[in-house]
């Protein structure tokens, strides 16, 4: 490139000529601003990924020198009944934190858009928003702290059911294997739905109500308005939220520390609570390491996928 | 609406348009709808309405009228007890200094970033802004141990410091991702005028650029703020004691002592809120103002 450049300046004398090796000076210097946000993401992101990839090759206990063991760690992974465990666990929390609130939150959403929002006055609808978004507002282990002691043997649960003399039905739901997992799921549906219905909300804003107005004319029912212009409409917003609410379901952490710490007997495990009592509970660093690392691949996996459905749906659109 | 109808076009149409007032005026379904609808909402809040009715219930009427009586009395030693016990004050500062911190660190890193990837379209920065991207994605359990050791070995564990660094570099690799793109189309003939005046990069980025995505910039220090305060897992491992720790941390330690009281795991829940709940109603309007804005360009 640089020889071409400097041939094309010396025998063409065109200002258009002389333009390029002046950019590539331009290029370097714009790699400056650059440097300080690189060396942070090398010593922070870059450094600790490479070593946690490292030390899932090693057996560690976090003092003295790794022992490098192959991929004893991974293969250890394969037989040990609570990884499998928690990655179940994972499935439930992206039905919890991802199927539910963006199919529920599709509903909620038209619903309040088309019917509440044009038959009622605005400021009811955006009322009823407010009252589903509050729950993203307050910080998550506050959350769990709070539906932590709903849930509770002497919580509120308990005590409705006894006001309402279903006192047969009072239990510890999350101290017993079998209510724990869909406890936590119903906190998490909770916690999420309000973002779905405040982004699909936000879209709808974008869309010519005249295709409502004009469909309604035309005798289109709620479900065919839905189908026929909601859905596609807003189909950009439902990808971003699938995505990010998918990859925030394999992460999830904060709300199971705070609710369960994965108990009991493992039931509402996931795989970075896991990973987070191998390395800091039991100092198992190397397995540990490996727990983080196959997370970490299917995340970027499921990730690339959602990326790739989204370029090929807008491809098709385009094509239409 | 079918009042805007274009006279020319509104014969053709009185057949259909006649039937639209009667459905507007649909009565029944649409209540049925909104009290459907309103029911999930008043669901939504019932927890809010539990953790306020407990704070302020004495331990004793607690046990004996259970979670759902009125409190007898305005009792505010539950509030007291757990401000004391995690001296709130301290929580406080830290949460808002660490957050405050990475907010207006992330956002200056993010533009500078940026800066060079939309506007110096420095080679290979589609590969740069995917790794960013990532680098958003990745789960911190991918990195919490090498950090952990590594601000050990440095003499930074426990200190909010290191916490900042975290953060500021984790939020600006979305910051530079959304940014990055923003700057992708940002007028040329702005850059060109102002190079042609004789300005260099560095006058141009602060006198030209900053100006113009100030709104996005906003809305960046804001989310920045709210995620760092929320953040958890790694606050979790690198803040041991009273003086670093932030308020989640402090409120999740606390929970794992079964001998605390119900009043005063809900009045601990009430303040911890609060701040989010302010921080949200003060910013609220710099959020939508600051998407609008993007919106248009």
């Amino acid at each position: 490139m640089a020889a071409t450049d400097a041939l094309v300046t010396r025998g063409d004398t065109d200002p258009k000529g002389r333009r390029g090796p002046r950019r590539r000076r331009g290029d370097a210097g714009y790699w400056l601003y650059l440097l300080p946000g690189a060396v942070l993401f090398a010593l922070v992101i870059g450094g600790p990924l490479l070593f946690t990839g490292y030390l899932s090759l090693t057996r560690w206990s976090g003092i003295g020198d790794p022992t490098f063991v192959g991929l004893e760690n991974y293969q250890r992974l394969l037989d040990d009944t609570v990884f499998w465990q928690s990655f179940r666990n994972t499935l439930a929390m992206i039905v919890a934190m991802v199927v539910v609130p963006t199919v529920v939150g599709l509903v909620l959403a038209a619903v309040l858009f088309d019917t509440i929002g044009r038959r009622f006055k605005p400021r009811t609808a955006n009322a009823l928003r407010a009252a589903f978004y509050l729950p993203q507002v307050l910080p998550v282990v506050v959350a769990g702290i709070v539906w932590g002691w709903i849930l509770r043997p002497d919580g509120a649960l308990n005590g409705l059911l006894d006001a309402v003399g279903l006192g047969a039905l009072t239990h510890d739901w999350l101290g017993d294997p079998d209510t724990a997992l869909p406890a936590v799921m119903g906190v998490m549906i909770w916690v999420q739905i309000g973002y779905p219905v405040v982004v699909f909300m936000a879209a709808l804003q974008r869309v010519d109500p005249e295709l409502y107005e004009a469909a309604e004319i035309d005798g289109a029912g709620w479900a065919r308005r839905f189908r026929a212009i909601t859905l596609p409409q807003i189909r950009p917003e439902t990808f971003v939220v699938a995505l990010t609410c998918t990859i925030a379901a394999m992460k999830v952490f904060g709300p199971i520390y705070a609710l369960t710490r994965g108990g009991p007997e493992n039931a509402t495990n996931v795989p970075s609570y896991f990973a987070y009592y191998t390395f800091f509970k039991k100092l198992q660093v190397g397995y540990g390491s490996a727990i983080s690392t196959v997370l970490t691949l299917i995340i970027v996996v499921v990730a690339l996928l959602f990326i790739r459905a989204q370029h090929r749906a807008e491809r098709r659109d385009g094509s239409a | 609406m079918s009042v805007t109808l274009t006279p020319a076009e509104a014969p053709a149409k009185t057949g259909r348009a006649a039937r639209v007032p009667d459905r507007h005026h649909r009565g029944v379904g649409r209540w049925i709808v909104l009290a459907v609808v309103t029911a999930g909402a008043v669901l939504m809040l019932v927890p809010f309405v539990f953790m306020l009715l407990n704070a302020f219930k004495t331990p004793g009427q607690y046990s004996t009228d259970g979670p759902l009586s009125w409190p007898s009395e305005f009792y505010t030693q539950g509030l007291r007890t757990y401000w004391t016990q995690v001296d709130f004050p301290q929580k406080l500062w830290n949460s808002a200094l660490i957050a405050g911190s990475v907010a207006v660190l992330a956002v200056v890193v993010s533009l500078l970033n940026a800066y060079a990837l939309g506007i110096g379209r420095v080679r290979g920065r589609l590969w740069i802004v995917g790794a960013f991207l990532l680098a958003n994605m990745l789960p911190q359990e991918s990195l919490v141990y090498p950090l952990y050791y590594f601000a050990k070995e440095v003499g930074l564990y426990n200190t909010r410091l290191v916490v900042i660094i975290i953060f500021t570099v984790i939020q600006s690799a979305f910051g530079t991702y959304l940014l990055a793109s923003v700057l992708g189309t940002f007028p040329k003939s702005l850059l060109e005028a102002a190079a042609l005046d004789g300005s260099g990069k560095w006058t141009i980025l602060w006198r030209v650029v900053l100006p113009n995505v100030r709104p996005t910039l906003a809305v960046l220090l804001v989310f920045f703020f709210i995620w760092t305060w929320n953040e958890f897992l790694i606050p979790l491992v690198m803040l041991i004691d009273n003086q670093t720790q932030t308020i989640p941390v402090a409120l999740a330690s606390l929970q794992g002592d079964r001998l605390m009281d119900a009043p005063t795991t809900n009045a601990g829940a009430l303040i911890s809120l609060v701040p989010a709940i302010v921080f949200f109603l003060i910013f609220q309007r710099t959020l939508s103002r600051g998407i609008t804005v993007g919106a248009e360009k």
